[in-house]
C-alpha cells in the first residue's frame, strides 16, 4: 500500500516534497480500536479548546 | 417592554435569537427576520453534495420552533435598516419584504430597541463571469453552498459517474472561484468526499481529480495555516493538506485568481502573474463572499450606508478598521463586542460583521490582482459570538443601557472544526482540528502565532464520528429540544 501512494509522488512536481503516509499509518486511520481510543482523545482535547473559548 | 429584532435565522443569529428568548422571557419581544423558512445544518451540505444525505437530514421547519420559543417569526427579508426613524417618528425600524408564497413583495416596517445583523454573505457568485446565476445553480459549475445548491451538485455528480462507467473519463476541479474567497474548508471536504464516492463507485481510476484555490500554500485556510504539534513537532498544515493530496492522488493549482469560468473551462491568473486555463467535466467553485447588500437611511431619508457597513457590505464594529499593512496588524484589531461604533443599539454576529482585514497575509500578483483568502468565520466562533452579543442586549435590556458589553474576540478564541474527507461508518474519515487562537496573536505566541498545545489535527475514523455526532447534535440544539442550552456552540 505505501508503494501504491508513494506512486503518487511526480518528481519535481507539485507534492515532490511532502510525506506520504505508509501501510500502517493508513491502516491505523479506519482501524475501530485505535480509532475509538483516539475518538476518547480527540473530544477531550476539543472540549478543552471550546471551554477555553467560551 | 424592549423589541429585540434579529435579521437572519441562520448558525448565528438562531443562536442569538434563542438564547435571547431564554433569557428575557415574555416579557420582551424577540423577533427573527429571516428569508427561508427552513433552518441549514450547513456544513453537512457536504454530504448531500455527494448523495450520501438528502435535503431533508439537513433541514427542517423554523415556524414551530420559533412558536415553541416564543420568537416572533417573519419569514422575510430585510431590505434596509432606518437607524434614526423617519419623519415622523424617533423610533428606528427595519423595512422587511415578505418571501411567503404568495406574499412575494409585501413589505412591511419593524421598529426595534436592539438589532442584531446575522445575515451571513451574500453568495457573491456575479464577481466571477460564468461562475453561477444568481441562484448560485450556475450553467458551467456547481455550488454545495445551500441545500438546494447541493441535492443539484449531486444530480451532476451522478452524471459523471455513469459516464466513467460508460469508459469516459472525467476530470474534477474543485475549489474557489475568486481571488478573494474564503470557505476553503468546504471545498476541500467536497473534494475529498468525491475522491471516497468515487472508490466506493469504483470508477476512481477513470478520474482526475485537481484543486484550485486562492491560498499561497496549500492547508492556509484563510487563517494563515496553523501549526499543529506532531510526533515532538510543531508541524505546518501545508505539510499534512500536501500529505493527504498526494496520498488521495489529488493534484492542485494554489496562489489562483479564477477570473473567468466558461463551459468546461476555467481561465485563472496566479500570484506570479502567469495566466492559465483550466478544463474540466465537474466542478465545484466556492463564490467570494460578500454583505447581503443592505440600506442605511437616515431620518431625513439621506443614505448613510457607508457609515454602517464596510464597502464589502457588511457591518462596522468594534474593530480597528485603520490598522494599514500586514507589519501593523495586532490581535486587538479584532473587534470584540460587536457594537456598531455610530448607533450603540446595532449588533452585528457570525460572517455579517466587517472583519478589520484578512488574517491571512494580503498578496498580489505582478499585474496588482489581490490574490488572498478573506477571513473565515466558521460554525463555531459565529455561535459564540451570537451568544455573547445576546447576553450584552438581554443584560443592557435588564439591568440598563450601561451595563457592561460581552466580548467574544476571534483573537482570543479557539475553533474546534472537523472537515470530512469521505463518509462511511467504518471506512469514513475526517479531519478533526482545534486552533487557538483563531486570529493568529504574535505577540503572545511569537512565531506560530497560536498555542501549540490547544492547536492540533488528526485524520482518521474517529473524526467521522465526531462529523457525524456533531450533526445529529447541532441540529438538537437547534430545535431547542431537551437540554439544548447544555451543547455549546
Ligand atoms: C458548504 C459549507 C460547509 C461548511 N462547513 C463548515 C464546517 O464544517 N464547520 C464550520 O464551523 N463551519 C462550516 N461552514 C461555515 C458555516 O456554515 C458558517 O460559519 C456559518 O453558517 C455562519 O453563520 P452565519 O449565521 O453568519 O451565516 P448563515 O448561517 O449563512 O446565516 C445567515 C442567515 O441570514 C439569512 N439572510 C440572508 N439575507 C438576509 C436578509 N436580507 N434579511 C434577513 N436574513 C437574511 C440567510 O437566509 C441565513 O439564514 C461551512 C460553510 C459552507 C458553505
Amino acid at each position: 500500500m505505501s508503494k501504491k501512494v508513494e506512486s503518487n509522488i511526480k518528481a519535481y512536481g507539485n507534492n515532490f516534497t511532502t510525506m506520504t503516509p505508509g501501510p500502517l499509518a493508513i491502516a491505523m486511520r479506519t482501524c475501530k480500536i485505535w480509532q475509538l481510543i483516539r475518538f476518547v482523545v480527540i473530544n477531550i482535547k476539543m472540549i478543552i479548546v471550546v471551554n477555553k473559548s467560551h | 417592554m424592549a423589541r429585540l429584532v434579529v435579521l437572519g435565522g441562520g448558525v448565528s443569529g438562531h443562536t442569538a435569537a434563542t438564547f435571547a428568548a431564554k433569557w428575557l422571557g415574555s416579557a420582551h419581544e424577540v423577533v427573527v427576520v429571516t428569508p427561508n423558512s427552513k433552518w441549514n445544518w450547513i456544513p453537512s451540505n457536504i454530504w448531500v453534495g455527494v448523495g450520501q444525505m438528502s435535503k431533508e437530514d439537513v433541514t427542517f421547519d423554523l415556524a414551530p420552533v420559533y412558536a415553541k420559543a416564543g420568537i416572533i417569526y417573519h419569514q422575510a427579508k430585510a431590505l434596509g435598516i432606518h437607524p434614526e426613524g423617519n419623519e415622523t417618528s424617533d423610533k428606528p425600524y427595519v423595512v422587511v419584504e415578505s418571501t411567503i408564497d404568495g406574499e412575494d413583495g409585501k413589505i412591511e416596517n419593524i421598529e426595534y430597541d436592539y438589532l442584531i445583523n446575522a445575515t451571513g454573505p451574500k453568495l457573491n457568485f456575479a464577481a466571477t463571469p460564468g461562475l453561477g446565476d444568481a441562484n448560485g445553480l450556475g450553467e458551467f459549475t456547481v455550488s454545495v453552498c445551500t441545500a438546494d445548491h447541493a441535492v443539484h451538485a449531486n444530480e451532476e455528480l451522478e452524471k459523471t459517474i455513469v459516464k466513467m462507467k460508460n469508459g469516459e473519463r472525467q476530470k474534477f476541479l474543485i475549489g474557489t472561484g475568486h481571488g478573494l474567497c474564503t470557505c476553503q474548508g468546504a471545498a476541500f471536504e467536497y473534494i475529498f468526499n468525491i475522491e471516497h464516492e468515487l472508490n466506493k463507485a469504483g470508477v476512481r481510476d477513470m478520474a482526475d481529480i485537481k484543486w484550485i484555490s486562492n491560498e499561497s500554500f496549500l492547508g492556509d485556510f484563510g487563517v494563515g495555516g496553523l501549526h499543529m504539534k506532531s510526533m515532538g513537532f510543531a508541524v505546518s498544515s501545508k505539510i499534512f493538506a500536501e500529505s493527504l493530496f498526494t496520498e488521495r492522488n489529488v493534484d492542485w493549482i494554489i496562489g489562483a485568481h479564477v477570473n473567468k469560468v466558461e463551459k468546461g473551462k476555467v481561465h485563472y491568473e496566479l500570484l506570479s502573474g502567469e495566466m492559465g486555463e483550466e478544463e474540466f467535466d465537474f466542478s465545484m467553485l466556492i463564490p467570494p463572499f460578500a454583505g447581503v447588500g443592505l440600506k442605511a437611511i437616515a431620518k431625513d431619508g439621506t443614505d448613510i450606508t457607508a457609515t454602517l457597513f464596510a464597502p464589502n457590505g457588511f457591518l462596522k464594529v468594534d474593530a480597528n478598521y485603520a490598522a494599514g499593512a500586514y507589519e501593523n496588524w495586532k490581535a486587538s484589531d479584532w473587534p470584540k463586542t460587536y457594537q456598531n461604533p455610530t448607533y450603540g443599539n446595532i449588533f452585528a454576529c457570525g460572517i455579517a460583521f466587517a472583519p478589520p482585514h484578512p488574517i491571512s497575509k494580503p498578496m498580489s500578483s505582478p499585474n496588482g490582482t489581490p490574490i488572498n483568502p478573506t477571513p473565515p468565520r466558521t460554525g463555531m466562533p459565529s455561535g459564540i459570538i451570537g451568544k455573547a452579543v445576546a447576553h450584552s442586549i438581554c443584560d443592557r435590556i435588564t439591568k440598563g443601557e450601561n451595563a457592561p458589553l460581552h466580548e467574544a474576540s476571534m483573537a482570543d478564541m479557539g475553533a474546534a472544526c472537523v472537515a470530512s474527507a469521505g463518509k462511511g461508518l467504518f471506512d469514513g474519515t475526517a479531519a478533526a482540528m482545534t486552533i487557538y487562537p483563531v486570529v493568529p496573536d504574535f505577540d503572545k505566541y511569537p512565531g506560530t502565532g497560536r498555542d501549540t498545545d490547544y492547536t492540533f489535527g488528526e485524520i482518521g475514523l474517529a473524526g467521522h464520528w465526531i462529523k457525524h455526532i456533531l450533526h445529529h447534535l447541532f441540529i438538537w440544539k437547534a430545535k431547542l429540544k431537551f437540554g439544548w442550552t447544555l451543547i455549546p456552540e
